[in-house]
């Protein structure tokens, strides 16, 4: 198995779809094949597209307002006396996460296929929030499958979507979290693909979906690379790119520049959610070395048990509570160009807690994750190595959770 | 090629009616009570679908995911499937059986193991939801070998060339689905519209044998009696879940039901 240079990841699949000979594909009802043939010839077409181009790149800039900004955190590299500590604070862009940038694509390609309804997924609910706003923004009728249980754990991002005009339908079965919020949405769509389109709120999915959405969040690296020329006038030498993984959408957008770079001068860290330190339950198919599934339509390191069939997971991060992986971090694992580990839910409180205490900064949940491992590592590496956090989202959101977890406002 | 599917489709020609396919989930509500219910339902059905529960089906509706949980707490295991399977081939010999489910217990399992296994227990035909053509060009014909029918999923969405390929491909049955729908939703299309694009794909190909499934109830039955076969499962499933609300006998309400669809095919 190995990496191609020169091409993007998203494209280095074969003819049935799959990254490294075995993971991802389409394993689909028959019903879906002809509106995932529809949408793949569509996207196929459009990213070649001119005009097309033109408009992605006006509403990046004008409604996402990209670029997001790329800061040094002064106080925590001072405090942690090791590595550079930077941020790429992804949490700027209009909606407050990286999950905008697939919804206005998906929202974009919904208007081009002359479809007038959308619905898509949710777990920590900015999936469902950006695309509500994106829905709204260009005149589709929304849709949001949203589990039950974490509708009431975020419920400031309901509000936001309730407030744009979408329905959000809760789903009560299974464990009532992103997967069963997946499944229900697959399932809306195959009863009625015949005029509406499926936004996949990550990396995940049928191959397409997969394409789409790191086709999306692609253009986080693009500035950053952009960026880290214009401070440091060239790329460094020794830079690790850590973000946290749930489907990974934020990771592959966040990379997707650098995976072409030796491993020895830009590490990439993936962390995935490793639950409740005194629980069993995690949702770390890669670095807790799962097995390979299929799951939603794509075959990925994943979640189970030995009938196939799939695990309950736990997180206090709803965006990261998913039993399995983005085919494509799957294949970045086995080529080993990037490094799989994990955070526990306690780590990524103190993390959350430690970085808002000295910095200007609020990440969520999620992404307090990735700077658990920044912040664990940092201290054990020379100062001319710089780590890059990838922001992700904003911890409005988790205001309940930290509320209950930390006694905060 | 003469299988037993063939058979139970010939059967019913000759007595002027479409062979009647049950679904019920294997493990539904215990492995003995699914067991019972598959022996006594096969006096009325011509072909037995017996499904294997997954936890995350993604072509399901309400009906036969209650069903699949339900198995699933009660602890069914794969092997338990090929078990019930095994029994009810023992005292129905002539009976065929269809296993359904969706491909990842297959893959855990192993595939040369499962069909191997198949074959063992003497399943007739396989159909698997989330393996669509072509990719699962490969596993038909591994099926193929062992004497066990796959079966392609057709449905309103497949395209005209597509649908050529397909048929071309398949063995002695095809499944088309009536709408667009996961199982369990209610008939949204007429069965005049229905028949029609049945009638095309029966054209293609007057030897294979074609079902039509989803959306079938004891309302809905008899407006699509012109079929080579008719599927009813959800209202099966539905049914032995309102059994164990009133603490009834599942065994003997849905064969029953049973019983009333053959009748109104006849
Ligand atoms: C802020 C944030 N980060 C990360 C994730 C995880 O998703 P992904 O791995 O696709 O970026 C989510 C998902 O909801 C999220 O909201």
């Amino acid at each position: 198995m190995k990496l191609k240079r020169g091409i993007p990841l998203i494209d280095q699949h074969d003819q049935h779809g799959f990254w490294g000979g075995k993971f991802g594909g389409s394993f689909i009802p028959e019903t879906l094949k002809k509106p995932v043939e529809d949408l793949t010839n569509e996207f196929k077409k459009l990213r070649k597209d001119k005009k097309f181009l033109n408009k992605r790149d006006f509403y990046f800039k004008n409604y996402i307002g990209t670029p997001t900004s790329f800061v040094k955190l002064d106080n925590l590299t001072n405090h942690l006396g090791g590595a550079q500590i930077w941020a790429k604070v992804v949490s700027e862009a209009n909606g407050g996460a990286h999950k905008i940038y697939n919804a206005t694509v998906h929202a974009l390609i919904c208007k081009a296929m002359g479809k007038k309804y959308i619905v898509g997924d949710t777990g920590a609910g900015y999936a469902g929030k950006m695309l509500s706003m994106a829905a709204k923004k260009f005149g589709l009728k929304c849709k949001i499958f949203m589990g039950a249980k974490d509708i009431k754990r975020q419920k400031p991002n309901c509000d936001a979507m309730k407030k744009n005009g979408a329905e959000i339908v809760p789903v009560y079965s299974g464990s009532q979290t992103l997967v069963d919020a997946v499944s229900e949405c697959m399932r809306y769509w195959v009863s009625n693909c015949d005029n509406t389109h499926m936004c996949v709120g990550s990396t995940v999915g049928p191959n397409i979906f997969v394409k789409i959405c790191g086709w999306s969040t692609a253009q986080i690296s693009r500035e950053l690379k952009v960026q880290l020329k214009s401070k440091f006038k060239k790329i460094p030498n020794k830079i690790k790119l850590i973000n946290c993984v749930g489907g990974g959408s934020s990771a592959y957008g966040f990379w997707s520049e650098f995976i072409d770079y030796d491993k020895k001068q830009i590490e990439l860290i993936g962390v995935e959610a490793g639950g409740p330190k005194k629980s069993k339950l995690h949702a770390a198919p890669l670095s807790r070395n799962a097995k390979i599934g299929i799951l939603h339509g794509a075959a990925s390191y994943l979640c189970q048990n030995n009938e196939g069939q799939i695990n309950d997971t736990e997180s206090i991060s709803a965006g990261l509570d998913y039993p399995g992986v983005s085919p494509i971090h799957c294949f970045l694992k086995d080529t080993k160009r990037a490094r799989y580990t994990y955070a526990t839910d306690e780590d990524a409180l103190n993390a959350h807690v430690m970085v808002t205490k000295y910095e200007n900064l609020n990440p969520s949940l999620e992404p307090s994750h990735a700077f658990a491992e920044a912040i664990k590592i940092a201290p054990k590496l020379s100062k001319d190595t710089i780590i890059i956090v990838n922001s992700c989202g904003d911890a409005k959101k988790d205001r309940d959770i930290l509320k209950e977890r930390l006694g905060k406002k | 090629m003469a299988s037993l599917i063939n058979e139970a489709f010939q059967n019913a020609k000759s007595e002027n009616r479409p062979a009647l396919l049950t679904y019920t989930v294997a493990g539904d509500n215990t492995k003995k009570k699914s067991l019972e219910i598959l022996k006594s339902i096969s006096d009325y059905a011509d072909i037995c679908e017996l499904g294997f529960p997954h936890n995350t089906p993604i072509a399901d509706g309400g009906q036969i995911q209650t069903s699949a949980y339900r198995a699933i707490k009660n602890g069914i295991k794969i092997n338990d499937v090929f078990s019930i399977a095994r029994d009810f081939k023992k005292s129905k010999k002539t009976k065929p059986i269809i296993l359904m489910g969706y491909y990842n217990m297959i893959f855990q399992y192993n595939e040369n193991k499962f069909l191997d296994k198949c074959k063992n227990v003497k399943v007739d035909g396989l159909i698997v939801v989330d393996l669509p053509y072509p990719e699962n060009k490969k596993f038909a014909s591994k099926c193929k070998k062992r004497g066990v029918n796959f079966i392609q999923l057709v449905s309103p969405t497949t395209s005209e060339i597509r649908l050529k390929k397909i048929i071309k491909d398949s063995h002695d049955m095809l499944y088309y689905i009536s709408m667009l729908s996961t199982t369990g939703g209610k008939l949204k299309v007429s069965p005049k519209k229905i028949l029609k694009r049945y009638g095309k794909i029966k054209n293609q190909n007057k030897s294979k044998n074609v079902v039509i499934g989803f959306g079938i109830t004891e309302k809905t039955i008899k407006s699509l009696k012109k079929a080579d076969g008719l599927v009813v499962g959800s209202a099966i499933c539905k049914e032995i879940s309102n059994s164990i609300k009133k603490r009834q006998n599942p065994v003997t309400n849905v064969t029953n039901i049973v019983k009333r669809l053959k009748n109104k095919i006849k």
